[in-house]
């Protein structure tokens, strides 16, 4: 607990989330209990800060997904409370996207209409929702493949795709589901450049689920450490890496490198207990 | 599915390579060619009369189309085939996706399907003629009969098995219900429904011709019946020949229309 102590009180790196605004999402007390009594999340407690980006790491089966699927309505909560915007959540809204782990493309659209789905389900006019469809695909870095089929795209591709669908339309909150898992390595730095490029020109919350503590560290403003058997909150840290360098820098950077050590030491903590 | 049609795809295109034929056409004819050659071989061996050879039906075949005695046969045919094949085309496909969207409506509908498909149904017909006499009627209640179970199991299947994480997706990006089922279930279910179709259009045609021989003898049926009565081998043959030939062009042609309405990414380029 030494080690855990150290990692919010780091000089310089750390700072306590308070920027005077209300939180993008207020997450108070969550349980969930799966049918036969199995309890995936045992009270979590955390807020989202607007505009940041807040990744919820944790040993597999955690419940990282479970807690975002509720944020995203698309899954009861036991009891407690999610809030948007002040709100409770009671199911799937338009200020909240969602960009899922096995992309949950149509096979039978284009990459044009897959990205369009979410303003054409909206009920948009052809030619606008394009219009907007094809910016966002260029965004992402797809254009010239807008008449493609998903499974003429690599994973990667498909995966901006899914990214470009939940850009376009336009919620203030981004709910990613370890959107690079199935990336290879190469691939995925890239993406999470490219990723955070896009983040800093749109302004959104977003809360990311990932098991990778590199890609956590790297993209995020908050961490969220997850442990499990029921799910509890272990810490919420904010490593503020300096991004002004270039990426190889930042993955060089010894503060970079600490808060990955720090994190791993915070969850194996828990996983040899 | 994509995937192994990918897999699908470059395996054709090595074969093509190797082989240096230019398009899969040259394999369906030399397919085609190769069973008709078997035929020829067999019948030519064969000492029995009721075995044609391929060429002696061919030429029957040819007869028969031009003077127009195929046009009448099919003419008649047609209609308790048409009219049974998209009554169940409807009611089948609509039983399927309610049953595949409600799980009472499945409790309810799967075991009646299931019982059908698995009875025998060539024994039912003979049954119908005491309920609906020997017209019209009897001959569409029998094309229902055999086609129903396996349209309605497919459709059911295709509703039924959705993948999860696109009802989600559509759920996260606020489809109403019928935006889901329109826009994500029947195109994600479009090919097993599409295949209990053609399926069905096939059982059909069995329940059309079945019905012809086995309550009153018109249309194909008919043909079939006369020439075995007056011992025309291969007039007969070439009646059974025509059957097949229709229902494969048929089936064929459906397979397109549902790549043109629901599946554009499988369409050959």
């Amino acid at each position: 607990m030494t080690d855990s102590a150290g990692i919010t009180s780091e000089p310089g790196v750390g700072a306590p989330v308070e920027n005077g605004r209300d939180p993008a999402v207020r997450i108070v007390d969550l349980v969930k209990e799966f049918p036969g009594g199995v309890r995936a999340l045992g009270g979590l407690t955390f807020d989202v800060p607007k505009g940041e980006l807040t990744s919820i790491i944790g040993p597999s089966g955690c419940g990282k997904t479970t807690t975002l699927k509720i944020v995203a309505g698309l899954a009861d909560a036991t009891s407690g409370r999610v809030e948007v915007g002040g709100a409770p959540v009671t199911g799937p809204g338009p200020d909240r996207a969602f960009v899922f782990q096995d992309f949950a493309l149509l096979p039978w659209a284009t990459v044009l209409r897959n990205v369009a789905f979410g303003l054409e389900l909206r009920g948009l006019p052809k030619k606008e929702r394009e219009e907007t469809a094809r910016a966002y695909v260029d965004k992402v870095g797809l254009s010239g493949f807008e008449d493609s089929y998903p499974h003429q795209l690599s994973g990667g591709m498909r995966q901006r795709v899914g990214l470009a669908r939940a850009l376009a339309v336009d919620a203030d909150i981004l709910l990613m589901d370890e959107p690079f898992a199935s990336v290879d390595e190469q691939i995925r730095r890239q993406f999470q450049d490219d990723l955070l490029r896009l983040l800093s020109d749109e302004r959104k919350t977003v809360i990311f689920v990932t098991h990778s503590i590199e890609e956590a560290v790297y993209v995020s403003d908050q961490v969220v450490i997850l442990t499990r058997g029921p799910s509890r909150v272990s810490k919420v840290v904010r490593p503020g890496v300096d991004r002004s360098g270039g990426s190889d820098e930042i993955r060089r950077d010894p503060a970079y490198l600490d808060w990955v050590e720090q994190i791993w030491h915070e969850l194996r903590d828990y996983l040899e207990r | 599915m994509a995937a192994s049609a990918g897999i699908r795809a470059g395996r054709t295109a090595s074969r093509r390579a190797a082989a240096g034929v230019s398009s899969p056409w040259v394999l369906r004819g030399a397919s085609i060619l190769f069973v008709l050659g078997l035929w020829e071989w067999g019948a030519s061996v064969s000492v029995n009369a009721a075995f044609p050879t391929c060429s002696d039906t061919l030429a029957a075949f040819g007869e028969m189309l031009v003077d127009g005695t195929f046009a009448e046969a099919y003419a008649e045919t047609a209609g308790p085939l048409i009219v049974g094949v998209l009554l169940t085309a409807a009611g089948g496909v609509l039983a399927g996706l309610v049953m595949g969207l409600s799980s009472r409506a499945e409790w309810l509908g799967l075991p009646v399907f299931i019982v059908l498909q698995a009875s025998p149904s060539a024994a039912i017909v003979p049954l119908i003629t005491f309920v609906y006499g020997i017209g019209f009627t009897a001959k569409v209640f029998a094309v229902v009969l055999l086609s129903a179970p396996v349209i309605v199991l497919n459709s059911y299947r295709g509703i039924a098995n959705t993948p999860r994480s696109l009802l989600e997706m559509s759920n996260a990006f606020l489809a109403s219900r019928w935006q889901r089922i329109w826009k994500v279930v029947i195109p994600a279910g479009s090919g097993m429904i599409f295949a209990g179709l053609r399926l069905g259009l096939a059982q059909g045609f069995t329940g059309a011709v079945l019905a012809e021989l086995i309550i009153t003898p018109t249309g194909v049926g008919d043909l079939i019946t006369f020439y075995r009565s007056t011992a025309e081998y291969p007039q007969m043959f070439a009646a059974i020949l025509s059957i097949i030939l229709v229902a494969s062009i048929s089936v064929t042609l459906l397979q397109n229309l549902e790549r043109r309405l629901f599946r554009p990414e499988l369409r050959p380029a």
